[in-house]
């Protein structure tokens, strides 16, 4: 019943001469929510980095080892990027509209691929938005600017900008951090709706947030992973001393 | 003898301001020294017959009409020429390279270029265009001349409103699958073009103003040029005609209060869309 959508095999990356992700082994299953838990610069945010390639955009960045999307591996030179990219969309921490419309902030995806049927495209926007819990709110000012938006609203809006490219994975980078307890509720709901249709990483500096959304939770320190395993196991009975106190509060 | 002399420091206080207050009203004066001069003797002169006739008589008589036209032109010749070669450059420099030798080297030649006196190049354009390229005494050469003077204006600023958006954009912009074109056109660009503008509209003032470049490249025949290949003289290279050859004083002062009005125009509007830039990226 598990299938393995992602495998992480041996995977480092380094900036320069400093490792941030260190050989790691991790394998990540289709429609599961997975959070990623762990203090500052553990590498939580570089990792989802490397899966869409993102990373490449860093300067003086290495990866070492393999990670396979689809039994596809990601590093190799025939894969488009583009299309990687499309294929696992990314929120990140803070909310980022393009200085357009809320239409055109949505459409600007699908209109990359070159989708222009102007019905297609005010159906998808209806869809996303309606998914990020955010149609009732926006509908009649779709025209305006995306920049006008509450901040939960915009990363709402975010989160709909990455559906509307129709993605296997959502990515999202600690998308509650700047968030009040409300919009953040508001992202959580929505989140758990979305994991029937697909798969979704979670980095959180949250572990009250890991622990309502997340089915498997990953401990990572230091660019280590340090564990991974069922949500409940991890905030119950972890394996390692370091999970249990940063789960306790008592570093991070 | 001498005695220490002190002043209370509410006088130094007030001495200082009076005395910076009063350099700041001799640049000022200065200022209106020379527009208020031009106008008075330009403005006089100024009519529609002068805006839309031929010189006549080596300038003594008739308008400036061919002159204008030809200020026009050799403008339009020379930003049609330098806004792709700056703005392209600036993209390069900023989305197509990272920064290291190469780019300092790029960008200390384009500030040793805003620094040559624009007389050499309209001898560089004399000898190149003119010369070497067999363009003559033309509108062509003389835009082609104006379009490498006000290249390095063109890139710095370009170079600055492309910097200045923020790297979220693209960061979003590549996240959602857009390769570099797509993120530098649909991103980018649209974001710094107001300060891309204000740029191009510099060089626009600098272009209209230009009289050594010009001299040397563009000729200073009083017909209405007819094609890129028209020997033409535009305003300043007019004035300049005028009033170094005795031709006509009331006529130069005419041109002049054009060109002065022309400039300014093209500064306050500048000055609006900088405005306007400034408060947008602030905003968002």
């Amino acid at each position: 019943m598990k299938d393995r959508a992602i495998q992480v095999v041996k995977f480092s990356h380094y900036y320069g001469q400093q490792p941030s992700l260190k050989n790691l082994n991790l394998d990540i299953y289709r429609k599961e929510i997975l959070s990623i838990i762990g203090p500052a610069r553990s590498g939580k945010s570089t990792f989802l980095t490397c899966l869409n390639r993102l990373v490449d955009l860093v300067p003086a960045s290495r990866v070492e080892g393999k990670i396979f999307i689809d039994g596809q591996d990601i590093y190799q030179p025939e894969v488009e990027v583009a299309a990687l990219r499309r294929q696992l969309g990314m929120v990140f921490a803070t909310p980022v509209p393009l200085p357009m419309s809320i239409y055109d902030n949505l459409v600007f995806g699908p209109k990359l691929q070159g989708q222009t049927n102007r019905q297609e495209l005010d159906h998808l926007v209806e869809d996303c938005l309606e998914k990020a819990g955010l149609w009732a709110e926006v509908k009649d000012r779709l025209k305006t600017s995306a920049l006008k938006l509450s901040g939960g609203q915009q990363q709402r809006l975010c989160l709909a900008r990455v559906l509307a490219l129709k993605p296997e994975y959502i990515l999202l980078d600690e998308p509650t951090s700047g968030l009040d307890p409300i919009s953040t509720m508001k992202i959580e709901d929505t989140l758990r709706l979305l994991k029937d249709e697909y798969t979704i990483i979670l980095v959180t500096n949250n572990t009250k947030q890991a622990a309502r959304v997340a089915e498997r939770t990953a401990f990572f320190l230091m660019g280590e992973l340090v564990e991974v395993n069922d949500t409940e196991i991890v905030f119950t009975r972890p394996a390692d001393k370091r999970t249990e106190s940063y789960i306790e509060g008592k570093f991070g | 003898m001498k005695e220490k002399f002190r002043l209370q420091p509410r006088a130094e206080q007030k001495i200082v301001q009076v005395f910076l207050y009063f350099l700041t009203s001799v640049a000022v004066l200065v200022l209106f020294f020379i527009l208020a001069v031009i106008l008075k003797n330009g403005l006089p002169q100024l009519s529609l017959e002068f805006l839309t006739k031929n010189p006549a008589h080596m300038g003594r008589e008739g308008g400036i009409f061919s002159t204008v036209v030809a200020t026009i032109y050799l403008t339009f010749i020379a930003l049609l020429v330098a806004t792709p070669l700056g703005v392209g450059t600036a993209i390069y420099l900023t989305e197509y390279t990272f920064e290291g030798t190469v780019t300092r080297i790029i960008r200390f030649g384009a500030e040793c270029l805003a620094g040559i006196p624009s007389i050499i190049f309209g001898l560089f354009g004399f000898i190149l265009f003119v010369n070497k390229l067999k363009f003559g005494w033309s509108i062509l050469s003389g835009g082609l001349t104006l379009a490498f003077m006000v290249l390095p204006t063109i890139i710095r600023t370009s170079e600055e409103a492309i910097k200045s958006v923020p790297a979220a954009y693209r960061l979003v912009s590549y996240s959602l699958g857009s390769t570099r074109w797509q993120t530098v056109t649909k991103v980018v660009l649209p974001s710094a073009a107001p300060g891309i503008v204000t740029g191009v509209i510099l060089s626009i003032g600098r272009s209209i103003g230009e009289t050594a470049a010009v001299i040397f490249t563009a000729g200073s025949a009083l017909h209405l040029p007819s094609s890129i290949f028209s020997s033409a003289r535009t305003m300043s290279v007019h004035f300049y005609i005028l009033a170094r050859e005795g031709i006509s004083m009331p006529k130069a002062y005419g041109t002049a209060a054009v060109l002065v009005i022309a400039i300014l125009l093209i500064n306050i509007i500048t000055y609006y869309l900088m405005g306007k830039y400034i408060g947008r990226s602030s905003r968002s």
